[in-house]
């Protein structure tokens, strides 16, 4: 019986390609018709070190990464040491004949005599894996073609006789391995991760302006605008400090530039104060933070969800705002792209919370029609209304006329102190009520304009497992785990995470028998907000060794936690 | 034609006598002598009494944070490169608290103008020492008298070769006026380093301390000769140079951005076109 899903771990050292080779066969596959996640772990090294790229493939839709390999693919000694107690039953390694095995089954290749030059050893190693799962030859051999013919003819034929040779040598050995079983009618697809999905929703609203200071793992964010920014007219500037990013962007806005700010939690910490003059100077912003774990440096490539309280309260002073939480690399791109029409709309700083595993997972996803999104909110080029022009005007909605500066003879000001309605400091105590319950006001609409969380499973769950952000996934798949061995359960995943909005979701709360919070972090801090927003908790599933969700991790803690007994 | 009366007149939260007056003053006549309206340029400033210019101008403008004035203005300017930037700062706020964006804008070269009101002291908090505050004064915050060695601004702006660095003295309004008018006809970042007496905090770099010492650049000096502009750039003392020391003609930083060459970004409507190219490049 061909196999329905194969999870492979490809392991080495930073510089080895294992990137390449994980990112060639993620595609294949993708292009084959099957559904992709990746979870992606690296250390903080260019050179050496340890890591991996880990794929789960199969003919049905998946959610998430799971624990038991089927075949683990050793660039190095270490990834046999550090991972064979990773492979299932019945799972094999794949590794160069110099390797020690430890006794495991599995294919122990030559790679000497498959590539002529180690540079083909990724290829030959796209090959070995492409043909042992039963991948036609054509869809890696094109996928070569359209990677390496601005490299010239010469490379791309190189590239495809290492192909064939692995191909051949894979037919030779008759290793009785499983092909995957074929998908019945192929679907176009795209391969893409968190981070290139928030770049393009953002494009896709229209961002002209982004500042950054690079920081893992929020840069491939800026370096996904600066790859495709000349093409969409998006200016990126790589700045001096987040400091100077945030201001930057501030300014950008201001002159009516759709502006992004992608950093992560120590970045951010910096970007706060600037956070604050936004919010003042109501000038709308996005700003993603790709959560990694904390305090200060920690683990700077892995992840966690321990920076939402820090978003949550950051900046001095009081404002409302939004915060989205993508679980998936669709939501990614829908929830970037309505960051930027909420940011408009309230003039007020929006808020996307990522994490490093969402950021580098990558996913098969449908071809996002671009064109049926609402066009975001815009501001105004001049002031056609009745009276002289007031950038702060007092309003039912808090939300004031923004005209742009440079377009029309009306004059726009905006500061950072309370201010009158035209723009300008004071210390009157009417205004300052004023112009904070203004302020404040905007916050209503963003309340009527809350991101419903998400809801699957049986009506009265003895279980009910609550996650939001990239934790999504694992949760769902929990679910579906439990559901499968006979217990009751649901999942309720949040993709906004604030303001939240306790008639959206308080019936399923009280339909639960259990309801357990799984999140990436040692303290709660969203069940904590769920407290706050008057929802009772039974119990936590807590994750913060750096390492992103399994759905076999959560049965596990709930399982041992008693949250499963009656 | 502009009037000077289009920049409107406005009641002000600085002493009387404050140097400030004078550098509004200049700023105006500067603006009208090149036939800006007040609605065809911005005016940014961060926090301090300098940074309150803004207010006391009628102009598109945008009053941020301390220190943090230049990534402001220069995103405006990036961001829509028809309008001309104008900055008003104090020495703590460009020198101190945005030293940082201060280095990073003189290497940018963004086309504007940073008009530093050098008053050698913090005015707004109440008299403590500056970057620029000379070794040994004494202020309440310093009884034992400053210990540092004064930032001199100029001198790291023509280290830097910062395509445009003047100084002049807010008590010499023409002069002044003369050096805003020749900076924002400049293309890259120019500096207008402006010593400008605090008359309730600095009781050292009085008007007269400043006038006994000011001397205006020969006729013949040569600004873009940059060893003397160096020379000339640290001298600091009993003879402080005023006028433009040193300047560089290189292209401003918005001819570097292609994407910049269809005008201002709030203008660029979404490609989707492009951006559906660019999805197909993840198939
Ligand atoms: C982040 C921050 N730190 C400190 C302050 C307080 N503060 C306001 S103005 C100022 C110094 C002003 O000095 P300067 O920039 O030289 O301007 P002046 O008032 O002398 O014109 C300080 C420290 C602030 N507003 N924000
Ligand atoms: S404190 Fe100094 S700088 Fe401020 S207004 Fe008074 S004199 Fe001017």
């Amino acid at each position: 019986m061909p196999e329905k899903t194969v999870n492979i771990m490809i392991g080495g050292a930073a510089g080895q390609g294992l990137a390449t080779v994980g990112q060639l066969l993620t595609k294949s596959l993708i292009r084959s018709g099957y559904h992709v996640v990746v979870r992606q772990d690296y250390m903080s090294r260019v050179r050496g070190g340890h890591n991996t790229y880990i794929i789960r493939a199969s003919v049905d839709e998946i959610y998430a990464p799971r624990e038991a390999m089927d075949f683990l693919v050793a660039l190095n000694q270490e990834t046999v040491d550090l991972h064979l107690n990773e492979l299932g039953d019945g799972g094999l390694i794949i590794c160069d004949e110099a390797l020690d095995s430890k006794g495991r089954p599995g294919l122990s290749i030559s790679f000497k005599d498959l590539a002529p030059k180690p540079i083909f050893q990724n290829v030959a190693a796209l090959g070995l894996l492409a043909s042992l799962l039963g991948l036609d030859r054509d869809v890696p051999a094109k996928l070569l073609t359209d990677t390496f013919t601005k490299k010239g003819e010469a490379i791309v034929k190189q590239n495809h006789e290492v192909l064939d040779a692995a191909y051949a040598w894979v037919a030779e050995q008759n290793a009785g391995i499983e092909p995957l079983a074929p998908v019945p009618a192929p679907v176009k697809r795209l391969m893409m991760g968190g981070n290139e999905a928030i770049a393009l929703g953002a494009m896709a609203a229209g961002v002209k302006f982004c500042s950054f200071y690079p920081m893992t793992p929020a840069t491939s964010v800026a370096q996904n605008l600066i790859t495709h920014g000349r093409e969409l007219g998006v200016v990126v500037e790589q700045v001096e400090d987040e400091i100077a990013a945030m201001n930057m962007a501030i300014g950008a806005s201001y002159a009516g530039a759709r502006s992004l700010v992608p950093t992560s939690g120590g970045g951010f910490a910096l970007m706060t104060e600037g956070v604050s003059l936004a919010a003042v100077a109501e000038t709308p912003l996005v700003c993603v933070v790709a959560m990694r774990p904390g305090p200060a440096t920690g683990l700077p490539t892995r992840t966690e969800q321990a920076d939402l309280n820090l978003v949550l309260y950051a900046g001095h002073g009081e404002y409302p705002r939004a915060i989205f939480a993508p679980g998936t690399v669709e939501e990614a791109f829908r929830l970037a792209h309505r960051a930027f029409d909420q940011a408009e709309r309230y003039q007020s700083p929006v808020f996307v919370l990522s994490d490093q595993f969402l950021a580098d997972s990558f996913r098969s996803v449908e071809p996002f029609d671009t064109r049926s999104l609402p066009a975001p909110a815009s501001p105004l080029k001049e002031w056609a209304g009745e009276g002289p022009y007031e950038r702060y005007a007092v309003t039912d909605s808090g939300v004031s006329p923004r005209v742009i500066p440079g377009f029309s003879e009306t004059l726009v000001v905006g500061d950072s102190h309370e201010h009158t309605p035209d723009g300008h400091i004071t210390e009157d105590i009417e205004m300052r009520i004023e112009q904070k319950q203004k302020r404040l006001r905007k916050g209503c609409g963003l309340w009527e304009d809350v991101v419903a969380p998400s809801y699957i499973g049986p009506e009265s769950p003895d279980v009910l497992l609550v996650s939001w952000g990239s934790t999504k996934g694992a949760a769902d798949e929990a679910a579906m785990d439990l559901r499968a061995d006979g217990v009751q359960a649901a999942s309720l995943h949040f993709s906004q995470v604030w303001p939240l909005k306790l008639d959206q979701f308080a019936a399923k709360f009280d339909a639960a028998k259990k309801i357990v919070v799984v999140e990436g972090n040692a303290t709660g801090q969203f069940a904590a907000l769920l407290k706050l927003a008057g929802a009772q908790y039974t119990g936590l599933v807590l994750k913060y060794d750096g390492r992103p969700f399994t759905p076999e991790y959560i049965v596990t803690a709930l399982h041992k936690s008693g949250a499963l007994e009656a | 034609m502009v009037k000077i009366e289009d920049y409107g007149e406005f009641t002000t939260s600085w002493c009387p006598g404050c140097g400030n007056f004078g550098i509004m003053q200049a700023v105006r006549q500067a603006l009208l002598a090149q036939d800006i309206a007040p609605h065809q340029f911005v005016y940014v400033s961060g926090i301090g009494q300098a940074a309150k210019a803004p207010h006391y101008l009628r102009s598109n403008m945008f009053n941020g944070l301390h220190g943090r004035a230049l990534p402001v203005a220069q995103a405006v300017r990036l961001s829509n490169t028809n309008l001309p930037v104008l900055v008003s700062s104090g020495d703590g706020c460009s020198y101190g608290e945005g030293g940082n964006h201060f280095l990073a804008a003189v290497r940018r070269n963004v086309n504007m103008t940073l008009l530093a009101h050098n008053n050698q002291i913090y005015g707004l908090t109440k008299g403590q020492a500056s970057p620029t505050t000379m070794t040994g004064q004494v202020t309440k915050t310093q009884p034992l008298g400053v210990a540092a060695t004064p930032f001199n601004p100029v001198a790291v702006a023509v280290a830097m070769k910062c395509s445009f660095v003047a100084r002049s003295f807010a008590g010499d309004t023409e002069h002044l006026a003369q050096m805003i008018e020749l900076a924002m006809r400049h293309e890259g970042f120019a500096l207008v380093d402006i010593l400008q007496p605090c008359v309730s905090f600095n009781k050292i770099n009085t008007y007269a301390w400043y006038k006994e010492r000011c001397v205006n650049l020969p006729d013949d000096y040569d600004p873009t000769d940059w060893s003397v502009a160096m020379q000339t750039a640290d001298k600091f003392g009993d003879e402080i140079p005023l006028g433009l020391i040193y300047k560089q003609d290189r292209p401003s930083y918005e001819t570097h951005i292609p994407q910049l060459a269809n005008g201002p970004l709030a203008q660029a409507a979404t490609d989707f076109d492009a951006l559906d190219r660019v999805l197909e490049k993840f198939v």
